[in-house]
């Protein structure tokens, strides 16, 4: 049994040297939103390819929620956040003497589709939209025609993210005017591509997700343009009316945050530079929308300068631009 | 059947051969019964992997295995990813196959038969049953807070060494049960001590079995994703565990334990959350890669198993 007992040996060497802890690596470590996460990967591949693997650097994927825990206890440098930085998590933060820089690093724009073969859905309002989504029109509103005359006297059938998604969030937040506020009976799945399907194969449904989502499925998805007020023009999101920021109240911008103790680290110092300069044209790449250059100048001064603390005060906001949430004096 | 026909001597031929046709026509539909069951998991499984190849066939290729994940769906590939998995497996093995065979053999050959034994018993049995987030959520505890072990291989590995640890304790000790009383008394009777006995005799023996229960347990940790996620296993990683003797300054032979990691399942759930429909492919491949990983872990079982049987002498 000359197997075991090797093993044996090696498990116990293993646990010897388990005590002797994790060596200090030039790795810069970044983990949160998994909306943030294809623009902080595409950075963090290119960034890397330029370093020619002089440095090293983590992405994982535990949620805004789940990243600001990690972050708040020292154990990354950079946190990625699909809204910002609540005021408990600000509280933890600040307990554990994390202080932090919060940036914004694109725009995500909240998609609402419907199946390619809907002929009367040419537009939606946000009223129309909160008569179909908020918590009180849960079991009644099961038809089209009730949301708007005007449209068929056919079922509607609703596809969303789950409750757990800052998606879902943002969503409720804008158009019912209370986060997490929602009807609970339409078809939730946390894998976007599920609802993709859902949608592309009911001609009566009406579902919402991240843009990128509709950006690869054009071919088996319609986007319906959302009028905000009345008086206003109907808006499809793209690049352009998101940038313009005349998509509202659905595009978002989402952040990363940066512990000002590892900003000081050469490494993470670089890679923040490189997310600023080449983020824009990457984050367009992976089919979100990116910020003006001129904010990207803006918040890579804001870093340069150390300026801690977050333009939120640890209470999200539908419809914000990020160049005047850059003018503003950060608090943390 | 016999005393039935002589004590009934009214029966005639007919009416037994029609019982007896019966009864055949009963044991036929069983056998068919049987062999539907079988093909619904058999005809399940390889849809599956026919599905598989079909969408993510053609992605493998060397550069698929040589690649780090990439944001261009045509240039990722798994070389994190597998790297990470094989290491895993390795700590995994190394404490879970000592720790439970010898809990196994504990409880099999030394503990007294009490109430504290039969409590023990009961709750490995039910451990069996705990989810594995539950053991992701005590590895975050004691091997990342409490022993400061990082998010690292080592604490990956150790996580599912824990998940694993009572199927192979079970397994040991079915193995051990099945070996015949008489090998312990003759052993026991040239004077053998219970350690000699067990040393000589019951795990050489067993190997075969326990080593079935092995690789149950491996395969099951292998496809493992929420307890690695909650233990910290990152997503994107484009850099493998420091090689001993490599780099600047030169890694310790162990430093490979303390590194960043991800694994298979991480990689493709990642893919396949994906709005690009490449990257759906890749996943397939991803999932091909890991099913053959697990066929090569049974294979190499069933040879180790075959080489043990022929070293047994009875």
């Amino acid at each position: 049994m000359n197997g075991f007992k090797i093993l044996t040996i090696a498990a116990m060497v293993a646990a010897g040297f388990a005590a002797q802890g994790a060596k200090a690596q030039s790795i810069v470590k970044i983990d949160g939103s998994s909306t943030v996460f294809p623009v902080t990967e595409a950075v963090a591949e290119e960034f890397q390819k330029a370093k020619k693997g002089a440095v090293r650097v983590t992405v994982g994927v535990s949620g805004t929620g789940g990243g600001f825990k990690k972050f708040c206890r020292g154990e990354i440098d950079i946190s990625g956040a699909s809204r910002p930085i609540l005021a408990k998590e600000m509280e933890e933060c600040k307990a554990a003497g994390i202080k932090y820089i919060e940036l914004p690093v694109a725009f995500d724009a909240l998609t609402v589709v419907a199946n390619p073969k809907n002929a009367f859905l040419k537009q939606i309002t946000v009223e129309e939209l909160k008569k179909i989504w908020e918590p009180a029109a849960q079991g009644k509103i099961t038809k089209w025609n009730q949301v708007n005359p005007a449209w068929p006297d056919a079922p509607i059938k609703l596809f969303g993210p789950g409750a757990d998604s800052g998606t879902f969030d943002y969503f409720t937040e804008a158009i019912n005017g209370k986060s997490k506020a929602s009807r609970g009976d339409f078809t939730a799945s946390e894998d976007d591509n599920v609802l993709v399907q859902g949608v592309s194969r009911d001609v009566n449904a009406i579902g919402y997700f991240g843009y990128a989502y509709y950006a690869e499925n054009q071919d088996k998805l319609k986007a319906v343009p959302v009028v905000e007020k009345a008086g206003k023009p109907a808006v499809l999101p793209s690049q352009d009316t998101v940038m313009k920021g005349t998509y509202q109240p659905l595009s978002r911008p989402i952040f990363i945050y940066v512990a000002v103790k590892s900003a000081d680290r050469p490494e993470v110092k670089e890679f923040i530079e490189f997310y600023m300069k080449e983020g824009g044209a990457l984050a367009k790449e992976v089919k979100y929308v990116p910020l003006n250059a001129a904010d990207y100048k803006h918040s890579l001064e804001i870093f340069t300068k150390r300026r801690t603390g977050t333009a939120f005060g640890g209470v999200p906001e539908v419809g914000v631009e990020v160049a005047e949430l850059l003018k503003r004096e950060p608090k943390e | 059947m016999n005393t039935v026909v002589a004590s009934n001597k009214d029966r005639d031929l007919a009416a037994i051969r029609s019982l007896i046709q019966k009864h055949k026509r009963w044991d036929a539909m069983f056998g068919i019964l049987g062999i539907v069951c079988l093909m619904v998991g058999v005809l399940t499984l390889i849809a599956l992997f026919a599905d598989m190849i079909s969408t993510g066939g053609q992605r493998l290729s060397w550069e698929f295995f040589t690649n780090f994940p990439s944001r261009r769906a045509g240039q990722a590939g798994i070389l994190a990813a597998w790297v990470g998995s094989t290491l895993v497996m390795v700590v995994t093995a190394a404490t879970a196959i000592p720790l439970g065979v010898a809990a196994g053999v504990y409880l099999e050959e030394y503990a007294p038969k009490n109430w504290v034994t039969d409590l023990i018993e009961i709750n490995v049995t039910n451990l069996a049953g705990v989810p594995s987030i539950v053991y992701g959520l005590l590895g975050l505890g004691i091997f990342v807070y409490t022993f400061g072990l990082g998010h690292s291989i080592l604490t990956a590995g150790l996580t599912l060494a824990l998940l694993i640890l009572p199927v192979v304790i079970v397994a040991t000790r079915e193995a051990i049960r099945a070996i015949p009383q008489m090998v312990r008394e003759g052993a026991y009777a040239c004077g053998a001590t219970t350690w000699q006995t067990v040393r000589d005799h019951i795990v050489p023996y067993s190997s075969a079995g326990i080593l079935t229960g092995v690789i149950i347990g491996l395969a099951r940790a292998i496809g493992e994703t929420a307890p690695l996620i909650v233990v910290g296993a990152v997503t994107f990683i484009a850099f493998l565990p420091p090689a001993s003797g490599t780099g600047e300054p030169a890694a310790g032979v162990f430093d490979w334990l303390f590194a960043d990691f991800t694994v298979l399942p991480i990689q493709m759930f990642n893919w396949t959350s994906r709005p690009d429909a490449n990257f759906h492919a890749n996943a397939a491949a991803a999932g091909l890669v890991l099913v053959l990983m697990t066929l090569a872990m049974n294979g190499l079982a069933i040879w180790l198993r075959y080489r043990m049987r022929k070293n047994i002498k009875w």
